[in-house]
């Protein structure tokens, strides 16, 4: 079912000009919100910088518990899934139903995959006791090393929350593309949050070789 | 119509929307390219170089970044606005990381070392 | 065009009942509704200043114990600053006129704007249930490992309360940034804005990079109380100056939050009451971008005696100074523009009258806290303190009063008693006075900030600045008296009362919803008073 223009006055909202005017709004909108994304997550990577130049070898150890292969294949997962979110884009610029919300689909079903390798992962620095608090055990020096999962936890915990997020938004867009309402002429939710997809993907792209591949050369890898 | 007059909904932009189609093969072809920079980190972490290894890091990092930011969303065929934006971003980034690091480096022995 | 009565239909009259008010899409409304909570949050700060300023009135610390008074000028600053200062000015006239300044029917994200609103109602009522649980002792500034690690008081409602309220200002400062790029009518340049708007332009940009780093900040501060999950703690190796720049990348721009859309204001009615263009319009318009940008170069100069770097210091000291320079270009430039223009004094001429003079102390007294040497001496005393409610009071509050007074008849088509509002101008100046210039001298003289307990011989001090205090509260509720008679028994006001320029002048007032009866084109340059 491909747009058709009687569905454009619904789509412009009443203090546009034309779908023009609204497109690039929206696509502005998006890009500073992102910006602010860039920043929230630039504290985190401040404190990371700051620490793991004082202390290298604490942060080196820390980073030999946690496991390449799963980390290396989430960053994979994550490439795939922008990859199909790019091709939802493409679909939805065509007008194209069907590969829309199978493009949307696949997205999600990748988004699902790599919090679900996470939770693998999270469960297993439970089990070792390498989640900080009064239960913290690591053998070295585990004071400082305190500090490197401390920073783990909360950047990955917060890019898997925006993950979350990022699924819940497109399933709600595989629902209205179902339904049809992304045309050729229309098609702004899909471009936007594709937007917000691949940043969460960039996210992961810097966090993979900062918290996972830290010294692999030595005996830990 | 109107002399001397612009009007910015179309100086800044279209006011109809006709969607970029960007070629099939340059997808895939970042696809691929990302996946191998990938194996590539991976595999540098494995070698020894030293300092080298968080810069070689960072530096494939921020090629993969490139290529999502340029091609993926498309910041290669927007408008100047949108390149202003995005790296207004990651220069404000850039501003809180190294003059947070001015002070740590300057702090004196006993706090940051490289390497 | 003058209207001898309300007219038939506006904003006001679209639609009656809570409903229709608390699911708005209009940016006025939701202006109102702002100006509504910001309103009810000053006077709760100014309560706890009132408390503060009683118990500084002898030496001894007596009338409330040093944990209640820790907690009294935590709430105070916690409330004036993120509640108060920083949206008032954006949130109320900011969202009212800024589409109407530059032609358009509505901000690009009229439900993102209505979502502000209520993110800072929703992290308001955080903060008061943090309130009601006996409050949060460990100042605005929350430094670590305190808050992180020590205090016992309700620092994680507080927290989440400001982090909910950051959105709301992020979101704010994204509608604008996009609504002056996008939205503008036909013939509107850029530089046929008003300078009220380049202003609001700026500020957008100031919160939309600054604020996420606070709220992340205050995300780790959290997850330190609540998880245990050490980043600012000592004992793991943490590092609590980390926090202080986490803390200040954010807190300083901040202040240029609370002082440019001032600023804004300060253009409109300078122009507006020397019936002359702003002289050196591109000069004042960079100079609003300037401050944005150097002001997020200098925050380590609240870290001068916190440990950083002496080197890091002297950068930080150096840029301080050079973010004074585009503040004075736009004094320079306003001062210019009254030489030789027909001035005249009505009660938001006054209030310019107060800002210059005062921006000025308050602008020159930062320049001797940049200065690393005079820090030392000075910091953490109430020279600081003076210092920054000179700005914040004397500068930044007196064009909220003067901006609401100036688009008051535009905002709600009613004449204010202009007699009154000189009297309240007036003695809001007097007792703005008497209070904060004797905190210069006191703290230069070693009184410190935050101790609720001083040495006898501060004493006459403290009493003037309470009994400036004291004339000043009865200056700041003057308004409310006539500002709200005017609602009802007001005259109804013309399109434009004061003759001034400007596109919000030629719509009705109140304007009817959607700004203008008709799409204005734009050919005139802005401010075009006849010579």
């Amino acid at each position: 079912m491909s747009g058709t223009h009687s569905d454009e006055p619904s789509v412009l909202q009443h203090h546009f000009d034309n779908l023009g005017q609204q497109f690039e709004a929206s696509s502005l909108g998006m890009w500073l919100f992102l910006v602010t994304e860039i920043l929230f997550f630039g504290g985190l990577f401040t404190a990371y910088m700051v620490y793991r130049l004082t202390y290298p070898e604490a942060f080196a150890e820390a980073s030999h518990h946690l496991n390449i292969v799963l980390g290396g294949t989430n960053t994979a997962v994550l490439i795939g899934s922008s990859l199909t979110m790019v091709m939802a884009v493409y679909a939805a610029q065509q007008g194209a139903r069907n590969r829309q919300v199978l493009f949307l689909v696949l997205t999600m079903v990748l988004g699902l995959v790599f919090l679900g390798v996470k939770s693998v992962e999270y469960s297993h620095k439970f089990a070792e006791g390498l989640v900080p608090g009064p239960n913290f055990r690591f053998e070295g020096d585990a004071i400082h090393a305190q500090l490197f999962f401390s920073l783990y936890f909360v950047m990955t915990g917060l890019h898997a929350l925006h993950m979350i997020v990022g699924i819940g938004i497109m399933a709600v867009l595989t629902v209205f593309a179902w339904r049809g309402r992304y045309t050729r002429r229309y098609h702004t939710p899909v471009e936007v949050s594709g937007l917000y997809w691949h940043f969460v993907d960039i996210v992961w792209i810097f966090l993979f070789p900062l918290l996972y591949l830290i010294d692999r050369h030595g005996a830990g890898g | 119509m109107l002399n001397n007059v612009t009007d910015p909904a179309v100086e800044d932009g279209a006011t109809e929307r006709e969607p970029h189609l960007v070629p099939l093969r340059v997808y895939f072809s970042v696809f691929a390219a990302l996946m191998v920079l990938t194996a590539l980190t991976v595999f540098a972490a494995t070698k020894d170089l030293g300092a080298f290894n968080t810069v070689v890091a960072l530096a494939i990092a921020c090629m993969k970044a490139v290529l999502v930011v340029l091609y993926f969303m498309h910041v290669r065929y927007s408008t100047k606005l949108t390149w202003a934006v995005v790296a207004g971003g990651f220069f404000w980034l850039l501003l809180l990381l190294l003059m947070t690091l001015s002070d740590y480096i300057t702090r004196g022995p006993g706090w940051l070392h490289f390497g | 065009m003058d209207t001898a009565a309300t007219p038939h239909s506006n904003y006001l009259t679209d639609g009656y009942g809570l409903k229709s008010w608390l699911l708005t899409r209009d940016h006025k409304r939701i202006g109102l509704l702002y100006l509504f909570s910001v309103t009810s949050f000053f006077v709760l700060g100014a309560l706890f200043a009132a408390v503060i300023r009683a118990e500084l009135l002898t030496p001894a610390g007596d009338l409330v114990a040093s944990d209640t008074y820790n907690r009294l000028f935590t709430m105070h600053g916690v409330v004036m600053v993120f509640f108060f200062l920083i949206p008032a000015i954006p949130s109320v006239l900011g969202n009212f006129l800024v589409p109407i300044m530059i032609g358009a029917k509505d901000l690009a994200f009229p439900r993102l704007n209505l979502l502000s609103w209520y993110l800072y109602t929703f992290g308001g009522m955080f903060t008061l249930w943090a309130l009601v649980n006996g409050g949060v002792d460990t100042g605005w500034t929350f430094y670590t490992p305190y808050s992180s690690a020590f205090s016992n008081s309700s620092v994680a409602l507080v927290i989440v309360g400001i982090f909910i309220n950051g959105f709301s200002s992020i979101l704010t400062g994204l509608n604008f940034i996009v609504t002056i790029h996008k939205m503008r009518a036909p013939g509107m340049t850029w530089f046929r804005m008003p300078l009220f708007v380049w202003a609001h332009y700026a500020t957008g940009l100031i919160m939309v990079l600054g604020t996420p780093v606070i709220a992340i900040t205050l995300v780790m501060v959290a997850a330190e109380r609540l998880l245990h999950l050490g980043i600012f703690d000592p004992k793991l190796g943490g590092d609590p100056v980390l926090f202080q720049h986490l803390f200040w990348f954010y807190s300083h721009p901040a202040v240029y939050i609370m002082i440019l859309p001032a600023m804004g204001v300060m253009s409109e009615l300078v122009a507006a009451f020397s019936r002359k263009a702003i002289f050196g319009y591109k000069f004042v318009a960079f100079s609003s971008l300037a401050i944005a940008a150097l002001g997020f170069l200098v925050w380590g100069h609240h870290m001068f005696v916190s440990s950083e770097s002496v080197y890091s210091a002297m950068a930080f000291s150096l840029l301080s100074f050079l973010v004074a320079i585009p503040s004075a270009v736009k004094v320079f430039n306003w001062s210019a523009t009254m030489y030789k223009g027909s001035i005249s004094f009505e009660a938001p001429m006054l209030y310019v009258f107060g800002f210059i003079g005062l921006f000025m102390i308050g602008g020159m007294t930062g320049l001797f806290l940049a200065a690393i040497a005079v820090d030392v001496h000075v910091t953490d005393t109430y020279f600081v303190v003076a210092h920054f409610h000179y700005i914040m009071v004397g500068a930044s509050i007196m064009m909220f009063m003067g901006g609401i007074h100036f688009w008051w008849p535009k905002i709600f088509g009613k004449l204010y008693n202009e007699f009154w509002a000189k009297v309240a101008a007036a003695t809001i100046f007097l007792g703005f006075n008497l209070t904060f210039f004797p905190q210069f001298i006191v703290g230069y003289l070693g009184m410190p900030r935050r101790y609720h307990a001083y040495p006898p011989e501060f004493q006459l001090w403290n009493i003037l600045s309470t009994a400036g205090a004291t004339v000043l509260a009865v200056g700041y509720a003057m308004p409310a008296f006539y500002l709200l008679h005017s609602l009802f028994k007001g005259k109804p006001a013309p399109s434009n009362p004061w003759g001034a320029k400007g596109l919000e002048w030629e719509t009705t007032s109140p304007p009817p919803t959607h700004n203008f009866d008709t799409p204005p084109v734009v050919t005139e340059p802005p401010y075009n008073y006849a010579k």
